[in-house]
This record gives structure tokens, C-alpha cells and sequence, in this order.
């Protein structure tokens, strides 16, 4: 082989290495910033409905404070926060849409889960792991909470407590 | 003769990979399945609540007398293409199947080529020149005094 093939052959493997190298670098880098925090605009999606046909944007909500709740019908803790939310959904119906995101769950499942709890208001489905990286999601439930801007004013990790919900939508209308 | 043979072997391996789709098994679905919530698991290594509930669906299907393929595509309708645990063999995901068998067969093509190159035999070198002193050639006056000095023990 003569040497400037060899030096040639070498380069393009020390480029390759590089190359993934960079691309490794730069797919961490883009999985750890997570768009959804307090102050920034809530990631946009559309997903199928649970409680009706159709789809849902979120952005379609702008101009009322809202109440994003991410679940599942096989998670315990969102079993206990659901009346809670339901509770929340009644009292501020007006100003504030409580919507929820069943994630990584059959339908017929998130539909049982919602007859059982009784809940009436928007439920999304999102079976295809569309909203998880863009919220950063690290289990369930996570709820945040959005002014009428669509910017994220709070975020409660783990399940929602009454006074946590009240005090976020208080939050989230004054914005 | 080989024809017959080879036509033997693929029936009899036809045989069972038919029975599998039509008859698939609950540890075949898992092993094939992804849990969607862990991280590079399978069905049957996750003990997790989805990945129970979906293993208790693959059981009903299993039951209703679905094949193999019709339970993966309900599942890929519901969960996207991450619940299987190999991409499927068409479209861009092809190149996943495709790229590693290239992969072999060119470096196995290029060590044939570096091994063919290697054991080439070489040309003869050329022999070397009477009086050299370690190898290298002596200068004509070197050899000069040379020969008068043997000639002087000749003598």
C-alpha cells in the first residue's frame, strides 16, 4: 500500500472516530437540556384524545391557565392525585383547563382509569413517547402548570397535593 | 441429488418457523418485545406495570388465536415502532439489517486483499559484490591494495 493511500486510509478512520465522537456528544447534549422549566414557553404537541374523538394541540389553549398533568393508569400515585385534579377541574373550570397526558399505557386501560375516577376533563394519549423527552419526564405523575402565555410557572415531580394545585393555579393566573 | 437435499433442509426449516407465527408463545413475544419504559429491556426481563400489562395482552391475544405478526402490529399501532426489539426488515430500518453484513463482508474482502499482498512472493535480491566488508562494496582503491596484498602471500 503505498504511503500516502495508508495516510489517506488513516485519516478517514481518525475522522470517522471524531465524527461519531462529536455526534455522541451533541445527542447527550440535546437529551439533558430539557425545554420544559419555569419561565420558558411549555414544548407544543397534538396528541389524540382519550375523553373525546379528535386531537388536541396545546397551544389551542393559550389564553387560560392549565393544568398539564402526565400519568398513567397502572401508576399508584396518580391513582390518589386524581380526585384531587378532577376536585381542581370542577372549582376552576372557568379560567383553568386541567389537562392530563396518559403516557406509556393501553387506551382501554387510561379509559377504565378515568370511568373509575370519574375524570371529565381533557385527556390526551401519548403512546409514542412524543411529549416524554420535551418535558423531561423522570416517572409519574408530573404536573405543571402553565399561564395564559403557555409559559411553564411551576412543576411539581411526584404526586399533586390540593394545597400544591391550588397554589399553582393561583400562580399560574397571576403570571 | 443436492437439489433434492437442499429442498429437504428447507422444508424441514420451514416447518417450525411456521409454527411459531401461527402458533406463537407467550416467551417468544417477550423476548421479541421491548419494555417501554425501561431502558434496553425486554418483555420478559422487566417486572414493571406496563410491561405486565402488556404481557397479560399478549396472553389474551395468544388465546383469541392471533399470529405472531398480528400481535406485533397491534402492538406497533399502540406503542410505535420502540416495542420491538428488532427493527423491522423494510423501508430505512432495512439499512440496519443490511449495513453489518456489508460491514464484514468488505473488511473480510480487504484482509483477503492485505493477505494476498503480504504473501507475494518477492523478486530475488541481488547477490552481492565479491569483496564487500560488511556488506557494503569496497572502493576501487581498496581493492586495488587488496589484490597486492594477497599477491604478495601468493608469491
Amino acid at each position: 500500500m503505498t504511503v500516502r493511500l495508508k495516510l489517506g486510509a488513516q485519516a478517514l478512520a481518525v475522522g470517522l472516530v471524531i465524527g461519531l465522537l462529536a455526534l455522541l456528544i451533541w445527542k447527550v447534549a440535546q437529551g439533558s437540556q430539557k425545554e420544559a422549566a419555569p419561565g420558558k414557553p411549555a414544548p407544543n404537541f397534538t396528541l389524540g384524545r382519550l375523553d373525546r374523538p379528535g386531537s388536541l394541540q396545546l397551544s389551542s389553549l393559550r389564553g387560560k391557565a392549565v393544568v398539564l398533568n402526565f400519568w398513567a393508569s397502572w401508576c399508584y400515585p396518580c391513582k390518589r392525585e386524581a380526585p384531587a385534579l378532577q376536585a381542581a377541574s370542577r372549582r376552576w373550570g372557568k379560567q383553568v383547563v386541567v389537562l392530563g397526558v396518559d403516557v406509556n399505557d393501553f387506551r382501554g386501560d387510561a379509559r377504565g382509569f378515568m370511568r373509575k375516577y370519574g375524570l371529565t376533563y381533557a385527556v390526551v394519549h401519548d403512546n409514542k413517547n412524543v411529549t416524554s423527552p420535551k418535558y423531561g419526564l423522570t416517572g409519574l405523575p408530573e404536573t405543571f402548570f402553565l399561564d395564559r402565555h403557555g409559559r411553564v410557572v411551576e412543576h411539581v415531580p411526584g404526586e399533586v397535593k390540593a394545597a400544591e394545585i391550588r397554589s399553582g393555579v393561583e400562580k399560574a393566573l397571576r403570571a | 441429488m443436492r437439489l433434492l437435499a437442499l429442498a429437504l433442509a428447507a422444508l424441514v426449516l420451514a416447518a417450525p418457523a411456521a409454527a411459531s407465527e401461527n402458533h406463537p408463545t407467550q416467551g417468544e413475544l417477550e423476548s421479541e418485545l421491548m419494555c417501554p419504559i425501561c431502558a434496553g429491556e425486554t418483555l420478559a426481563q422487566s417486572t414493571s406495570a406496563p410491561a405486565q400489562r402488556i404481557k397479560a395482552y399478549i396472553g389474551r391475544r395468544i388465546a383469541a388465536g392471533d399470529t405472531k405478526s398480528q400481535i406485533k402490529d397491534q402492538l406497533v399501532v399502540q406503542w410505535g415502532q420502540r416495542i420491538l426489539a428488532a427493527p423491522p426488515r423494510h423501508g430505512f430500518d432495512l439499512l440496519a439489517w443490511a449495513l453489518p453484513l456489508v460491514g464484514l463482508l468488505g473488511g473480510a474482502g480487504i484482509m483477503g486483499l492485505l493477505a494476498w499482498r503480504w504473501t507475494r512472493v518477492r523478486e530475488p535480491e541481488p547477490a552481492p559484490q565479491q569483496w564487500a566488508l560488511n556488506g557494503h562494496p569496497l572502493e576501487p582503491d581498496e581493492e586495488r591494495r587488496l589484490d597486492e596484498e594477497l599477491a604478495r602471500f601468493d608469491g
